[in-house]
């Protein structure tokens, strides 16, 4: 698989890993070396003042090796979006932020315009900017053109393991991007990462589906070994659908029509 | 003085930041705080003053997606 790049930054692991939901940190400490992820997800809120004790999640995670991608989750629009980034910013792990705007209601879908807004403000500042859009190939370009390093369309809405509901918004989304997509949100098992990564996802963005597993650990295994193996479709061409059977040995030397030119010639 | 932290108003007697940090035991957490809507960097909080009145927001990384 070939490297590619983000922000600058060369990436080898096309698995995302986001770090909510995790039974304790210590599975989520091994999900993280089982997923061999290089980016991590986080989100930013208040501190608890009456449990100002208990771990934050920095303390499970090589702060050293990771590629921290914070996300404004819980902003309703992009002045929100902007003030949580720079919140963010300021803890000291980086300038790569996600930005996730979204109204609260059941879907979480991601608000467009807001989105697009944040996006542009954040780039014009310096961000590594990393949308979580809606899966619309326009959209995803004007996002690009506002700056944005990297787009990250969702393959259905956050936490319902629907897997790609728009495969060919994707593959058109993946057809016009000259930045990275990254499909985010959604996935549900590992054959979803796989068919995103066919689709051309440059990587996609696990989490709950690793987090509520069973064994989570196991399932982030799963998951690396899934993205790999749709990435080097991706790389090898699939064959194109056909309507029809074609034999995969071919007609020309059949063993019964070989016996019959020989007997014809004996007599 | 009062002071809001975190949406909570508070009756505390601090003059910092620092303070402020030390009196709910966050002063070794990796957190950042913002005073009335702006961010004061870390090493500035021993001598950011804090007001009757101040509104502080201190906020760190969770699990998220």
């Amino acid at each position: 698989m070939k490297p590619y790049t983000i922000g600058g930054h060369t990436l080898n692991s096309r698995l995302f890993l986001g770090t909510g939901r995790f039974p304790n940190p210590q599975v989520l400490k091994q999900a993280i070396a089982a997923a061999e992820a290089e980016v991590l997800t986080f989100a930013v809120r208040r501190v608890q003042l009456d449990a100002v004790g208990e771990d934050t999640v920095l303390q499970h995670v090589d702060t050293g090796r990771a590629i921290f991608l914070p996300n404004t989750s819980g902003a309703r629009t992009a002045d929100e979006a902007v003030r949580i980034a720079k919140l963010a910013k300021a803890a000291g792990v980086g300038n790569w932020i996600k930005v996730e705007i979204s109204v609260a209601d059941e879907t979480l879908l991601p608000d467009p315009l807001e989105t697009l807004r944040a996006t542009e403000r954040l780039a014009k500042e310096g961000f590594v900017v990393l949308p979580y859009t809606s899966d619309d190939p326009v959209l995803c370009k004007h996002l690009e053109e506002a700056g944005a390093a990297a787009v990250m369309p969702g393959g259905s809405p956050i936490g319902t393991g629907l897997g790609i509901l728009n495969p060919y918004n994707l593959e058109r989304i993946v057809e016009r991007a000259n930045v990275p997509v990254i499909v985010d949100a959604g996935i549900g098992t590992p054959s979803d990462a796989v068919q995103a990564m066919e689709l051309g996802a440059a990587a996609v963005l696990v989490n709950t589906a690793i987090a509520k597993a069973r064994d989570p650990v196991a399932m982030a295994r799963a998951f690396k070994l899934a993205v790999e193996a749709g990435r080097e479709a991706y790389e090898s061409g699939r064959i194109p659908k056909k309507k029809y059977a074609s034999a995969s040995s071919g007609y020309e030397s059949l063993i019964s029509r070989v016996t019959r030119q020989v007997s014809d010639e004996t007599i | 003085m009062r002071i809001k932290v975190n949406g909570v108003w508070a009756q505390l007697e601090v003059r910092t930041v620092a303070d402020v940090l030390m009196h709910y035991g966050m002063e070794r957490k990796r957190v950042v705080v913002e005073a009335n809507g702006i961010i004061v960097d870390s090493e500035l909080w021993e001598t950011t003053p804090v007001a009757d009145g101040t509104v502080l927001e201190i906020v760190h990384f969770v699990g998220g997606g």
